[in-house]
């Protein structure tokens, strides 16, 4: 799949430079409130990607504001309320992706002051800490890392935050983060741009380890490619943003290094590819 | 089409002396005016009964001021008129659109020759005048409720039902509020917030009002919401109590009374002890299907859905109250016994089904019973008295477990199918989806059988597709759901509860069976197809005597009333949508196997066989 749509986009972006591009709108479906990605307000990584390409390519954006729950792909994407959403994993389902414009991992964060330093689910030290983690709800089940420390019979050290947390607060899914900074845990694993993002704007000095892998299990993905999504299908509008994503790549990865937000190497062929 | 000259024109001897009933203007809450006498101790006598069986009083015999219909959940009507010998004539009488293409669940109540229909959110409040022909609009109205709830709403925007009490209409809203309205103006008499859909708390369910308590579930255990049972005071909708599904017992209502039949159900602070630490907190046990209640016994009876965080390797333990057939006390919450019907669930089996109560010989004694055709396949018949499981026997194929223990009342849990993160499990039965779902059974005094509106799906589960929620991607486990032994998809069962086994059913080839039952005492029992079928059959043979192909697929339960003109009529509700019926509608691809929670796989023809509708049928001779 991986090396297929490379293939693909190679071909197509081949293609694109021959022809005159038709004017496109971007009608970006996006959560109100979920920083550092986006927010009602525009002030995420995504709202200013979003705003530098429509620029660049004489679109004019527009937002269909959703949060981003299950049924998010469904009700946006898939009903037509919107052509981009500007912040995927390379390759799902429900869209048809860009070439991926940056990649992160899951991290684990603790306070500075502890020293912890933890960098493998393998630290013995973890059998007595407790170690927050993301409830992701729905049909779906645990996110990699939580199933790396549940084969290790950690089940017990685990504290569960609802991902959806409290509506009515800003940035719902930063309370795992909080969370650290307060005390109630000791050390949390987050997606590495959320854990990125509220550490560097912390009181609290947070410290932030990315986790390459798990030992006992090379195949367990823990960093992703994140691309932009489109309809499914619409090769068209997926084939402009490519040319703007190869041609703003130092801008977007500057951008994102403002955010906060830990970047590694893309598609690094290694363990844990996104499919 | 002129209502009055049907009637005239089907007058004939089809009379018993159950139907010739004067409808009083005021009738209080649940007015005796039933066909058969009122038997010592809140029970009675149905005409035509087998021996021995006892109905919890009174039935709903005219009108439907109760979801369903009555406050044991028999869904049975006395009402004859309509036979086995002139179903044949039935007729549309009236039609009416709600304007809201979404799944029509629930069903509609008649007072006082006004018939009330609550629609899917925005949860409108339509009231129809029964005495003039074609049944015009009286008033409509509209709460407004929270649009935040559609967010957060799991599976379409349903609502399903209301109930009357103390001349009001009380029902639930999407974003977590109850609502009473005068029944007579339209007009808001309260609305109490029951939940916090801050936290993706909705409520969909249909409430029970006992004596002076509203009785009031929520919904989001997808979302890891703590469910909870809320009390509220019908004059004022003052919360009175509240009963959580987790926690410690005293947030359970849990108290000296508390006398659970079984050992593994007894314990100190159970709803905190088996969880991992804190995790009760996120522990789901929602309550959005049926409430019941024996006045006799002076208990109400409901179940919990599934544990929270769908994991179940992160939450080692039983994971109670989840899952778990409650008795309490209607006035102070306090519990009297409970049944965990599957500890540490692993595959979705919500327990919230109606709990149907019948008075009937078991195995040679008069017994109190509770009847429960699980989502697990299982069909338990408990003691109401005490929570003893007498029987659970599978009505559909289901290979999770091989049987239930009934003296420990354990499962006997097949291993292999145990879903575990990062396993493949395949070909468990039934699928997440249940044997059956939330949607109403139906029990017959008159031939003793249960007619359950029946699934039979399987489901996989793999570990492989990528996922991204609120900003978070991920490997997620998929679910792909097909139809099961047999298959066929859904049937209408015919279950001899005495005798633990199907006498008759009526397949359905294509799709689940996702229509409430009603039974009648015309020998005649209505349900419906997600294709749109309405149907009448002959409650002793499961014949097909009529059917009526409505405008979309049936998610609604029939019920059935006397108009002002004395002639029976029947309603159902046809507009296609709810969980499994929502992949009709047209946000949802139905490429994708995966999608609406994994019930796509199993019903991937809907959208060539149904679209959206938003109708009430009314049905008469």
């Amino acid at each position: 799949m991986f090396s297929a749509s490379r293939l693909l986009f190679s071909c197509t972006l081949a293609a694109g430079t021959l022809a005159p591009a038709a004017p496109i709108s971007l009608r970006v479906c996006a959560d109100p409130n979920n920083l550092p990605y986006s927010n009602a307000q525009k002030q995420g990584f995504e709202n200013e990607m979003a705003a530098m390409i429509g620029k660049d390519i004489g679109a004019h954006v527009s937002y269909f504001w959703y949060p981003q729950r299950g049924a998010f792909f469904r009700k946006t994407l898939g009903s037509g309320a919107c052509n981009v959403v500007m912040g995927v994993p390379e390759g799902l389902d429900e869209t048809t992706t860009t070439r991926p414009y940056y990649r992160s991992s899951y991290v684990f964060v603790s306070r500075h002051d502890r020293d912890l330093r933890i960098h493998s689910f393998d630290d013995p030290r973890l059998r007595r800490l407790r170690v927050g983690v993301h409830v992701l709800g729905d049909a779906d089940r645990s996110s990699p890392p939580v199933e790396a420390l549940l084969s290790r019979g950690l089940a017990h050290n685990l504290v569960g935050y609802n991902i959806f947390g409290n509506l009515a607060e800003a940035n719902p899914p930063s309370d795992l983060i909080r969370a650290v900074s307060n005390k109630q845990v000791d050390v949390a694993i987050a997606w590495g741009p959320l854990a990125g993002y509220f550490s560097r704007d912390s009181a609290t000095p947070l410290d932030i380890t990315p986790i390459a892998a798990d030992p006992s299990n090379p195949t367990l993905p823990l960093s992703f490619d994140i691309a932009i999504g489109v309809r499914p299908g619409n090769y068209q509008l997926r084939d402009r943003l490519n040319e703007e994503l190869s041609r703003r790549a130092p801008e977007i990865h500057d951008l994102l290094r403002a955010y906060g937000i830990p970047q590694m190497d893309l598609s690094a062929p290694a363990a844990g590819g996104t499919k | 089409m002129d209502r009055v000259n049907i009637a005239k024109a089907v007058l004939g001897g089809v009379g018993t002396a159950a139907m010739v009933i004067a409808l009083h203007a005021g009738l209080p809450l649940l007015a005796a005016q039933n066909g058969g006498k009122t038997a010592s101790g809140g029970t009675m006598d149905v005409p035509g009964a087998l021996p021995g069986i006892h109905a919890v009083a009174p039935l709903a015999d005219g009108q439907w001021t109760t979801p369903a219909g009555d406050y044991g959940n028999l869904r049975f009507s006395p009402l004859s008129q309509i036979d086995t010998k002139n179903v044949q004539n039935l007729h549309v009488v009236s039609t009416m659109s709600t304007g809201i293409p979404h799944g029509h669940e629930g069903q509609p109540l008649v007072v006082n020759n006004t018939l009330y229909v609550v629609t899917p959110y925005p949860n409108n409040l339509i009231a129809l005048d029964l005495t003039k022909p074609g049944f015009p609009q009286k008033w409509i109205y509209r709460p407004n409720p929270n649009s935040q709830s559609v967010g957060v709403a799991c599976c379409d925007i349903v609502n399903r039902g209301a109930s009357y009490a103390d001349g009001k209409i009380i029902y639930n809203l999407l974003d977590a509020h109850t609502v009473a309205v005068d029944a007579t103006s339209g007009h808001e008499v309260w609305r109490t917030e029951v939940g916090d859909i801050k936290y993706g708390e909705t409520t969909t369910m249909a409430p029970l009002v006992v004596k002076n308590v509203v009785l009031v579930g929520d919904s989001g255990g997808e979302l890891g919401v703590r469910g909870k049972l809320t009390a509220l005071d019908v004059d004022t909708g003052k919360i009175l109590w509240r009963a959580f599904s987790t926690g410690s017992d005293a947030d359970v209502l849990i108290g000296p009374n508390f006398k659970p039949f079984y050992p593994k159900d007894r314990g100190k602070d159970l709803g905190v002890t088996s969880w991992t630490p804190g995790q009760w907190k996120l522990g789901g046990g929602t309550i959005w299907g049926w409430v019941s209640y024996d006045p006799t016994l002076d208990l109400i009876y409901y179940g919990t859905g599934n544990p929270g965080v769908w994991s179940p390797d992160m939450r080692p333990g039983d994971n109670k109250w989840s899952i778990t057939i409650w008795a309490r006390n209607p006035e102070t919450g306090q519990a009297k016994w409970a049944y965990q019907v599957v500890p540490h669930d692993a595959w979705d089996y919500d327990e919230i089904m109606e709990n149907v109560l019948i008075d009937m010989p078991w195995h040679g004694q008069t017994r109190k019973l509770l009847l429960h055709p699980g989502r697990t396949g299982f069909m338990f018949v408990l003691d109401r008295e005490t929570g003893e499981v007498l029987s659970a026997e599978k009505y559909e194929p289901a290979n999770w477990a091989n049987s239930y223990n009934l003296k420990t009342g354990l499962p006997d849990i097949d291993p292999d199918k145990r879903t575990h993160i990062g396993h493949y499990t395949t070909d468990i039965c039934p699928s997440s989806t249940g044997a059956k779902d939330y949607i109403p059974s139906s029990f017959d005094p008159r031939t003793g059988y249960l007619y359950i509106p029946a699934h039979n799906t399987c489901m996989d589960y793999k570990g492989s597709k990528v996922n991204y929620i609120a900003g978070t991607p991920y490997l997620g486990a998929s679910v792909r759901m097909y139809p099961g032994p047999g298959g066929y998809q859904g049937e209408l069962v015919a279950w001899d509860v005495a005798n633990a086994k199907k006498v008759w059913t009526v397949k359905d080839p294509d799709l689940p069976v996702y229509c409430g039952v009603l039974s009648t005492g015309g020998d005649v029992v209505f349900y419906g197809t997600m294709e749109g079928w309405f149907r009448a059959v002959d409650a002793h043979s499961g014949k097909i005597l009529w059917q009526f192909k409505t405008a979309s697929g049936i998610v609604g339960d029939p019920m059935t009333f006397l108009g002002p003109d004395g002639k029976q009529y029947v309603a159902i509700y046809s507009g296609v949508g709810g969980w499994m019926g929502a992949t009709a509608l047209p946000a949802i691809s139905n490429d994708d196997p995966y999608a609406a929670l994994g019930v796509v796989g199993a019903m991937k023809d809907i959208k060539a066989k149904t679209q959206p509708g938003d109708l009430l049928y009314v049905f008469g001779l």
